[in-house]
C-alpha cells in the first residue's frame, strides 16, 4: 500500500505547457472561432484628475485609417450605475459629464488593428472645465468640493455609520504610564500582475454573449456583465483563459470589460481589448493607501494595555472594494496577535481624484498588521526594551479553542509564541543583535537593522463554501470542475492530489476545469486565500462521495453487497473484500453508468468560518547611513497555514508574498503630483521589485491545523506579504534607530532614510 | 515592408508595417504566442527571445531590423519533445507560477549561463534584473538557474 500523496512536494502538472508552448492568455486566443474577424477596442482616457467635461470631439478620430466606430458614453446611452458599497455614488462606465481621475475611460474606439485604435485615441479631443484635484486624503476629507455630490461628503464610508463609536482621543490613555503616538502612511501601491487586463466579447447567433476575461472570479462577473448588456444572466457566458496574475486587482469586472458586449453589439462584430501597461498603471485598481493615526499605551514592564487606531482609507475616485477593506478587514484584525484589553478602532473611507483602490494581496490585513507592529516597535523603543521581548510579553497565549479579541474578532487556533521562537532561532536573532552592537560601536557607515513581526490574518473570509464536481470519463480519467479560479497558484496539481488521494486515480490522469460559467456555474473564485480551505476542501469531500457512489455501482456489477466493496487505491480499482483478483476499474464503472448520466458527483461543500493563519518574520537589512540605501540581506519567514497539502506550492506562495511585502517596504509607491497626474505610470517609473533587490527567503515550517475544514488547512496566499512588510520596514528603522530615528514611512527609499537620519541629527 | 526571418529553425516571411515590433511579428504574424508582452517601456523582459543566439527584448527591435536573422523563442527550445535543461530546471524547482514571465525568463536565463556558465547567486540575481516576475519572489527562479548550472 502506497502512502498518502498529501503533504508531498509534487511537481506541477501545469508547468510543461507554460514552459514549452506558453500559457493561453486572453490575448493569445488567435484561433478562437468565435473571435474570427474580431476588431479592437481602445479607450481614450481622461488626462485631467478632476473636471467637468465641456465637449468631446471625435470627428478627427473617426476619419483616421481603420476606424470602425467611436463611441462616447452618450452614444452608448450609458446610464448612471450605483456603487455596490455606497449607492449614493454613481457613475457612467464612460465618463459623460465629469472625470474624477487621470486614466478614467471617456471614449471607446473600435478599429481594425490595435495600433490604429491607439493612434485614433490620440486624436480624440476632450475639453474640460478643470476642477481642483483632491489628491491628499485629509484635504479631500475636509473639502466642500465633493466628487459625488449625492454623497454630501467625500467620506463615503465610516465605521460610525455602522453604529460603532468614535475613538475617544487622548483621554483613553489617561491611566497609562507610557503613551506613544504615530502617524503612518501605508502607501498606495500598484498590484502589477505581469499580464495586464484583457478581454474579448462575441455575440452568438443564439443571442448569447460569450466573454473571455482575465479574471479571478468568472462567476462574479456574470451579473454585472448581464446588467451592462441589459440581458438576462442566462445569456452571458464567461470563459477564463490562463490568467497572468491577479493579486486581488482582477476580482471585479471593470468598465472597460463591461462595455465590450455593448460595443460588439453596436459594431456587429466580435471585439478584443487589451490595455497597455501604461494604461494599466492608471486604470487597474491600486492597493493599500491607508493613513493611520495610532496611539499605544502601557507600562514600563512592557505590557500594552491600550491601543487606538484611526484608519483613513483612500478609496480613490470610485467607491470600489478598497472602501470596505478598512472597516471589514483592517478593523477586525486591529488587535493583531496581542492580548490588549482596551482597543478602539475607527475607520473612515474617503474618495480622492486618484485611481480607485481595490483588493491587493492581503487587502486590509497588511494595513492592520503594519499599524500594530510599528506601534509595538515604537513602544519598545520608548521603554528601551527589545522589540521581540515586548511582543512576547503581549502575545495571546497558545489557544486551540476559539479566541475572541476585544474588537470582537474570533480566531480559530493560534500559537504565536512558538512561531516567534522558531523565527528568532532560525534567524539567529541574538547573533544578529550582537553583530549590530559591534557595528554600532565601530561607527561604521553601513549599519545592520533587524526587524521582527508577528502577525495573524483572516483567510477564507470570502465565501462560505465552494462547488466541486468530479466526473469519471470512459478511460477512467477524472475531470474536476472547481469554483476556484487559479492564476498561478497550482490548483490543477493541488486539486488533482486531493482527488487522487480519495480515488486512487493518478494525478496525471486528472484534469481541472475552471472559470467557465457554463461548465462551472457556481463558484466564488480565487481571492482572500480561500481556495484550498474551501475549493480544495470541496474537491476532497466530493471525491469521497464519488467513491461511495462508485462502490454502489461496483457492488451491482460484482453482485456483492456494497458494504463488502473496497477501493484498492494503488490499483485505482474496486473489488470485493477478500477477492482482489476480480476487479472493476474506474473505467468499467464509468462505462456502466454511461446510460444513466455517467459516474459523476457534484456538490457545494460548506465551511463553518474563516481561518486565521499566523506567523513571525525576521528581516535583516544593511543601511548605508551616508546614502540611505537599504540592502535586504536575509529574510526568515515562519508561516503557519495549518496542514500543508504541497510544500512546494506553499513555499512558492510565501516567496511571492515576501517579495511583494518587501517591495512595499523598500521600493514601490504610486505617486501623483499636486494636479493629480500620476508620475509612476509605467514600469520605467514605478519601482517594481526585481531579483537583484531581494535575498533568498528562508522558509520555516510550522503546522497548527484548523478544525474548521476537512483538510485542516488555512490560507497561505497572502501571509508572506502580511508578515514581511512590517518586518522589513522595522529592520530599516532599526538600523538607524541608534541615530534617533523612530519611524520612516514606506517605501523606505534612500531619500527617505537619508532625510530621517538628517532630521534626527 | 517584406522581411524574412528564420524562427525556431523555420524560414518565415512577412509583409509588415515599418513600426511593427519583432514581438508583434512573432505573436501575431506567426501565431507563436508564448512570447508575451508585459509592458510598453522595455522594462519587464516578458518578450525576451534570442536573436542570432543572443537574448533581446523583442519589443525593442523592429521586425524589419530582424530581417535576415535567426530568432529562437521558447517554443523552439525543446527537441523531440524533450525540454531544454533550463525548462526542466524551472519545472523541477517550481520556478514559475502564473507562467506569464516564464518564456522570457527562460530565454534570459539560458543567455545568462551562456555568458557565465558558473554564476554565483548574486550574479544570477543581477543578470535577471531586466526580467520581472510578480509571483515567485524570484527565489525559485534563481534556484532553477543555479540548478541548471549544476550548482544545486
Amino acid at each position: 500500500m502506497g502512502g498518502s500523496i498529501l503533504g508531498n512536494r509534487v511537481l506541477r502538472k501545469e508547468d510543461p505547457k507554460f514552459l514549452t508552448e506558453g500559457g493561453k492568455y486572453v490575448d493569445d486566443l488567435l484561433d478562437e472561432p468565435m473571435l474570427a474577424g474580431a476588431v479592437h477596442v481602445t479607450y481614450a482616457r481622461s488626462t485631467v484628475a478632476h473636471g467637468n467635461i465641456t465637449s468631446i470631439d471625435t470627428s478627427d478620430a473617426k476619419a483616421m485609417p481603420g476606424i470602425i466606430a467611436v463611441f462616447t458614453g452618450a452614444d452608448l446611452d450609458l446610464q448612471q450605475v450605483p456603487s455596490a458599497f455606497n449607492p449614493a455614488a454613481t457613475r457612467t462606465l464612460l465618463a459623460t459629464d465629469k472625470v474624477r481621475y487621470v486614466g478614467e475611460p471617456v471614449v471607446a474606439i473600435v478599429s481594425q488593428t490595435r495600433e490604429q485604435g491607439e493612434d485614433a485615441s490620440e486624436a480624440v479631443i476632450i475639453n474640460y472645465d478643470v476642477l481642483p484635484a483632491l489628491i491628499d486624503l485629509e484635504v479631500s476629507m475636509a473639502s466642500d468640493l465633493h466628487l459625488y455630490a449625492a454623497c454630501g461628503s467625500n467620506v463615503v464610508f465610516d465605521t460610525m455609520v455602522l453604529g460603532l463609536p468614535d475613538n475617544t482621543g487622548d483621554a483613553y490613555f489617561a491611566d497609562c504610564e507610557v503613551v506613544v503616538k504615530g502617524r503612518y502612511m501605508n502607501q498606495r501601491v500598484a498590484p502589477c500582475p505581469l499580464e495586464v487586463r484583457g478581454a474579448a466579447a462575441s455575440w452568438g447567433a443564439n443571442g448569447r454573449l460569450t466573454q473571455w476575461l482575465s479574471t479571478q472570479h468568472a462567476q462574479g462577473s456574470v451579473a454585472p456583465i448581464a446588467a451592462a448588456n441589459g440581458v438576462e444572466e442566462s445569456l452571458v457566458h464567461i470563459k477564463t483563459p490562463d490568467v497572468g496574475g491577479g493579486f486581488g486587482a482582477k476580482i471585479g469586472a471593470y468598465p472597460e470589460e463591461l462595455l465590450l458586449g455593448p460595443i460588439a453589439k453596436r459594431v456587429g462584430k466580435p471585439v478584443r481589448w487589451r490595455e497597455t501597461r501604461s494604461e494599466s498603471m492608471m486604470a487597474l485598481g491600486h492597493g493599500r493607501a491607508q493613513l493611520q493615526y495610532v496611539t499605544i499605551g502601557g507600562d514600563r514592564s512592557g505590557k500594552v494595555t491600550h491601543y487606538q487606531l484611526w484608519a483613513i482609507q483612500d478609496s480613490g475616485a470610485w467607491v470600489d472594494m478598497g472602501t470596505i477593506l478598512a472597516p471589514f478587514m483592517t478593523r477586525p484584525m486591529s488587535s493583531g496577535v496581542y492580548n490588549i484589553p482596551n482597543i478602539e478602532c475607527r475607520t473612515t473611507s474617503v474618495v480622492t481624484n486618484t485611481t480607485p483602490i481595490v483588493a491587493y494581496r492581503g487587502a486590509g490585513r497588511p494595513e492592520a498588521t503594519a499599524a500594530i507592529e510599528r506601534a509595538m516597535d515604537m513602544f519598545a523603543a520608548h521603554i528601551e526594551m527589545d522589540p521581540a521581548e515586548v511582543r512576547r510579553i503581549n502575545l495571546i497565549p497558545k489557544f486551540l479553542e476559539p479566541h475572541t479579541t476585544v474588537v470582537g474578532q474570533t480566531y480559530d487556533v493560534g500559537d504565536y509564541e512558538t512561531s516567534l521562537n522558531k523565527a528568532l532561532a532560525a534567524s539567529d536573532y541574538a547573533g544578529w543583535r550582537a553583530k549590530q552592537k559591534v557595528a554600532r560601536a565601530s561607527g561604521a557607515v553601513k549599519q545592520l537593522g533587524i526587524g521582527v513581526s508577528v502577525y495573524v490574518e483572516i483567510t477564507g473570509g470570502v465565501g462560505n463554501g465552494e462547488s466541486a464536481k468530479v466526473e469519471i470519463q470512459d478511460n477512467g480519467h477524472a475531470l474536476i470542475y472547481t469554483g476556484t479560479s487559479p492564476h498561478g497558484q497550482g490548483h490543477a496539481t493541488a486539486w488533482a492530489m486531493l482527488a487522487s488521494e480519495q480515488t486512487g486515480i493518478p494525478i496525471e490522469n486528472i484534469e481541472l476545469v475552471w472559470g467557465d460559467t457554463d461548465l462551472v456555474p457556481v463558484g466564488t473564485g480565487t481571492m482572500g486565500s480561500r481556495s484550498l480551505q474551501q475549493g480544495g476542501n470541496a474537491v476532497f469531500a466530493v471525491s469521497a462521495e464519488l467513491v461511495n457512489k462508485a462502490k454502489t455501482v461496483a457492488a451491482r456489477l460484482l453482485e456483492a453487497s456494497e458494504a463488502d466493496i473496497v477501493l484498492d487505491k494503488d490499483a485505482a480499482a474496486f473489488h470485493v473484500a477478500g477477492t482482489p483478483s476480480l476487479t472493476k476499474t474506474w473505467s468499467d464503472l464509468a462505462k456502466a453508468e454511461k446510460s444513466t448520466g455517467g459516474l459523476v458527483h457534484s456538490d457545494v461543500i460548506g465551511v463553518t468560518g474563516a481561518t486565521f493563519p499566523f506567523g513571525a518574520h525576521v528581516a535583516i537589512v544593511e543601511v548605508d547611513t551616508e546614502t540611505g540605501k537599504v540592502t535586504h540581506l536575509r529574510h526568515f519567514a515562519c508561516d503557519d497555514a495549518g496542514r500543508v497539502l504541497n510544500p512546494l506550492l506553499l513555499e512558492g506562495q510565501i516567496h511571492g508574498g515576501v517579495a511583494q511585502g518587501t517591495a512595499q517596504a523598500l521600493l514601490e509607491e504610486v505617486i501623483y503630483d499636486a494636479d493629480g497626474n500620476p508620475t509612476s505610470s509605467n514600469l520605467a517609473e514605478y519601482a517594481f521589485i526585481s531579483a537583484a533587490e531581494l535575498p533568498n527567503i528562508d522558509v520555516i515550517h510550522m503546522e497548527t491545523p484548523t478544525p474548521l475544514n476537512l483538510l485542516g488547512a488555512k490560507g497561505i496566499g497572502e501571509s508572506g506579504t502580511i508578515g514581511s512588510t512590517p518586518a522589513v520596514q522595522s529592520a530599516v528603522i532599526d538600523a538607524v534607530s541608534h541615530l534617533g530615528v523612530r519611524h520612516i514611512d514606506m517605501p523606505t527609499t534612500p531619500q527617505r532614510v537619508w532625510q530621517a537620519i538628517a532630521a534626527a541629527n | 515592408m517584406k522581411i524574412k526571418i528564420t524562427v525556431n529553425g523555420t524560414d518565415t516571411q512577412g509583409d509588415v508595417e515599418p513600426r511593427t515590433l519583432l514581438v508583434n511579428y512573432v505573436r501575431e504574424h506567426l501565431g507563436l504566442t508564448a512570447t508575451n508582452i508585459g509592458c510598453d517601456t522595455s522594462s519587464c523582459g516578458a518578450c525576451t527571445v534570442h536573436l542570432n543566439g543572443e537574448s533581446v527584448k523583442s519589443c525593442t527591435i523592429l521586425a524589419v531590423q530582424a530581417d535576415g536573422t535567426s530568432v529562437t523563442t521558447v517554443e523552439g527550445l525543446a527537441t523531440n519533445g524533450v525540454m531544454h535543461p533550463m525548462q526542466e530546471a524551472f519545472m523541477q524547482n517550481h520556478g514559475l507560477q502564473c507562467g506569464y514571465c516564464t518564456p522570457g525568463m527562460v530565454m534570459a536565463a539560458i543567455s545568462l549561463l551562456k555568458e557565465n556558465a558558473n554564476p554565483t547567486e548574486q550574479e544570477v540575481r543581477v543578470g535577471l534584473e531586466g526580467n520581472l516576475c510578480r509571483c515567485t519572489g524570484y527565489h525559485n527562479i534563481v534556484q532553477s538557474v543555479l540548478a541548471c548550472a549544476g550548482k544545486k
